[in-house]
């Protein structure tokens, strides 16, 4: 590697400026993109930075998209400080919806809200943290490889619930495959309906309380990850493993406990879709977001302030990408996939391309500051 | 017993179709991998180039310059995570993972903007596809009991690139294990330091194994939207690179093994349906999902050491730095 690639850049640079830059190349990749299918790029980013945020109805979509990828950001992030690669958060949070949804079936006729929607969090928990736990102690303790593991996983889910949802829990004469729906104790109340109680008036959107278990979630992820011993032996199992053995850290646990904390983390997207929005289990319905997770949790330099700016971010060319979708019917809502994916390919798979001459451009202005300085 | 015949063989002659694209991509991975690569990217490569092979085929009516078009797409995307992974030492699951994210995206994109059919391309008239080869004197063979219908519809019977698949495997291996090439290809897997103090390029070596991984996932993808079926659907290769990125693991990274396994896989594939509905002695029916999910199950009971033992490359997956 040469000098400038491994000369220190200083902590804004690379938290601050580096996503950005990654960010501008994604997004002119994409216009190059757009331009190809003949509309104009310029008009496209108006359109769509506008459809994320024109209203309360817009902004509140944008959230609600986002909420969904703090939940995944955070479960992947959980894991690169592990220095393991969990590609299994869709599978895991599809897993969890299952786990939701049986609990509250199970109980929607006896319990009060208060303690259905809690259990029913609990229990996407334990299935998301269950569906990850396989593949952590096959690749603590067999050593098998995470990644394809945690990919096998995904499918294997994918069936598991295309058989429960059209075979076992599909109400009989139904048409749809998914279960019955919930008991009204099991809605997780919408952010418009706790405005309506303190007399503030907003639109019907399916933006719902989760937000605030996602916010809890970067909060708890921030101090068990800086905080706690056992953040603290999933670092240094992430930087080194060997070094943590001679620590007195054993990597396997930490395998264990990290890849756990990930799944129960995806498995916010259950209450979020499930509990907060369908009221039913559908097929799919993580839609991807455990994919984008991955963009997130890259972007957002796998730190909980990070992840819910790009979250966010994400969330906004969701939802900008609908309006963009509706206005101009060339472009597809798969754009805003496409994007993931440059954003994918940028901050993380070309992210050495930028620091060589990021460095070099700061060294410049650097010496010419201290030039200044000296004169 | 010629109905239950006359089944096994349509089964089997289901079973060559359904692992056609498996094996190319399989032997893609195989290449990739056993120079040092990780590749993930597999089902993505295969999407493009079935995009690709579809739209060239729409345009020039041409199957031959299609499949030139599946090619060159595979190539690109192969360079683009070489670059990744090669040039810029990149994490090589993260390139895989944007290069499959990508080809989902743009493949519908573009496919929408430009046919307009919610990224579906237009029907291909047979000239523009590879068509089922009738072997000489199918029609009479059809009469001879037995080893007519397989001479037909097993041997015979299938499009040219279901041919250029199984000729790839001996093709592969040939290259992989008698040739000097071949031989440093796995060495640069194992263990890039030897190959580099030898004077051989480690950079050079692993971008002509990327470029193969993505010449055979050309062939794949143009498989599946311009022989298998008549045109782009978007998503059409629903999993099939992950598929047999399990089936090449199954196979231990070695071309004949991969070549069965993706041959069992194809196999579970074309008795998922039949066996729909099915009851079975003492089981019951089982569900299609179930055998749906089998290869993946077969794949992690494998990774996890409990049938043998898969042992990747050694070096796989560890971008190399030359020492200065």
């Amino acid at each position: 590697m040469s000098a400038a690639s491994q000369a220190a850049l200083p902590r804004w640079v690379d938290i601050g400026l580096m996503p950005i830059v990654n960010l501008i190349q994604a997004l002119l990749v994409a216009g190059l993109v757009v331009l190809i299918i003949g509309v104009n790029p310029i008009d496209a980013m108006r359109i769509m930075a506008w459809g994320a945020v024109y209203d309360s109805v817009a902004i509140s979509y944008t959230l609600y998209y986002a909420t969904d990828f703090v939940f995944t950001g955070l479960a992947v992030a959980v894991a690169f400080h592990a220095g393991l690669f969990n590609i299994g958060g869709e599978g895991q949070a599809y897993v969890a919806g299952l786990g939701a949804t049986l609990a509250i079936l199970l109980l929607d006729a006896y319990l009060p809200g208060i303690l259905l929607i809690p259990l029913g969090l609990m229990a996407a928990m334990v299935f998301g943290a269950g569906w990850a736990f396989i593949p952590a102690y096959l690749q603590a303790y067999r050593g098998s490889h995470i990644v394809i593991t945690t990919i096998m996983f995904n499918f294997i889910a994918a069936s598991l619930m295309v058989y429960i949802g059209s075979d076992l829990l599909r109400p009989p004469g139904d048409m749809l495959p998914s279960s019955r729906e919930f008991g009204d104790a099991a809605h997780l109340p919408h952010v418009h309906e706790l405005a309506a109680l303190l007399g503030l008036k907003m639109p019907s959107t399916p933006l719902n309380l989760s937000i605030l278990w996602a916010a809890a979630c970067c909060v708890f992820v921030w101090i068990f990850i800086w905080r706690t011993r056992w953040g603290y032996a999933i670092r240094a199992v992430g930087l080194s493993p060997k070094a943590a053995v001679y620590a007195g850290i054993s990597p396997q646990r930490v395998i264990l406990i990290a890849m756990c904390l990930s799944g129960a983390l995806a498995a916010g997207v259950a209450l979020n879709q499930i509990i907060g929005y369908h009221h039913r289990l559908l097929l799919d319905f993580v839609a991807g977001a455990g994919f984008t997770g991955i963009a997130v949790a890259l972007m957002g330099r796998n730190h909980p302030i990070g992840i819910v700016l790009s979250a966010v971010l994400f969330g906004a060319l969701y939802q900008g990408g609908a309006e963009l979708a509706f206005e101009i019917p060339t472009i597809t809502r798969d754009m805003i996939v496409a994007m993931q994916g440059l954003v994918i390919l940028f901050s993380g798979a070309l992210a050495y391309m930028n620091r060589p001459w990021i460095a070099r451009v700061y060294a410049m202005f650097n010496r010419r500051a201290i030039l200044a300085e000296a004169t | 017993m010629e109905d239950l015949w006359l089944q096994t063989v349509s089964i089997l002659s289901a079973t060559l179709r359904t692992a056609t694209p498996l094996v190319f991509a399989a032997m893609a991975g195989m290449f990739s991998e056993r120079s040092g690569t990780i590749d993930i990217g597999l089902e993505g490569k295969m999407l493009a180039g079935a995009f690709a092979a579809a739209c060239v085929a729409v345009v020039t009516g041409s199957a031959w310059l299609a499949l030139l078009g599946a090619i060159l797409v595979g190539i690109m995307m192969g360079l683009l995570h070489g670059l990744a992974c090669i040039t810029y030492r990149g994490n090589q699951v993260v390139s895989g993972v944007a290069i499959n994210i990508m080809a989902a995206g743009l493949t519908v994109v573009l496919g929408n903007a430009w046919f307009g059919r919610g990224g579906q391309t237009p029907d291909l008239a047979p000239d523009a596809r590879f068509m089922t080869l009738r072997p000489p004197g199918w029609e009479y063979a059809y009469d001879i009991p037995i080893i007519g219908p397989v001479y037909a519809f097993v041997i015979g019977g299938h499009n040219l690139l279901v041919y250029i698949a199984f000729a790839a495997v001996p093709i592969g291996w040939w290259v992989l294990y008698h040739t000097r090439f071949g031989l440093r290809l796995r060495a640069v897997g194992e263990d890039p330091k030897v190959v580099d103090t030898a004077g051989i390029s480690v950079t050079w070596l692993r971008y002509r194994a990327v470029i193969i991984a993505g010449i055979l996932c050309g062939f794949a993808g143009a498989y599946l939207s311009i022989a298998q079926n008549a045109a782009f659907s978007p998503h059409m290769t629903a999993g099939r690179g992950f598929i047999a990125l399990a089936a090449m693991v199954f196979g231990k990274w070695r071309p004949w093994p991969a070549m069965f396994a993706c041959l069992l896989f194809g196999l579970l594939d074309a008795i998922a349906i039949r066996l729909q509905g099915v009851n079975f002695p003492g089981i019951g029916q089982v569900p299609v999902e179930a055998i749906q999910a089998l290869p993946y199950i077969l794949t992690v009971v494998l990774l996890a050491g409990f049938v043998g033992r898969a042992m990747a490359p050694h070096a796989l997956g560890q971008p190399y730095v030359k020492e200065r």
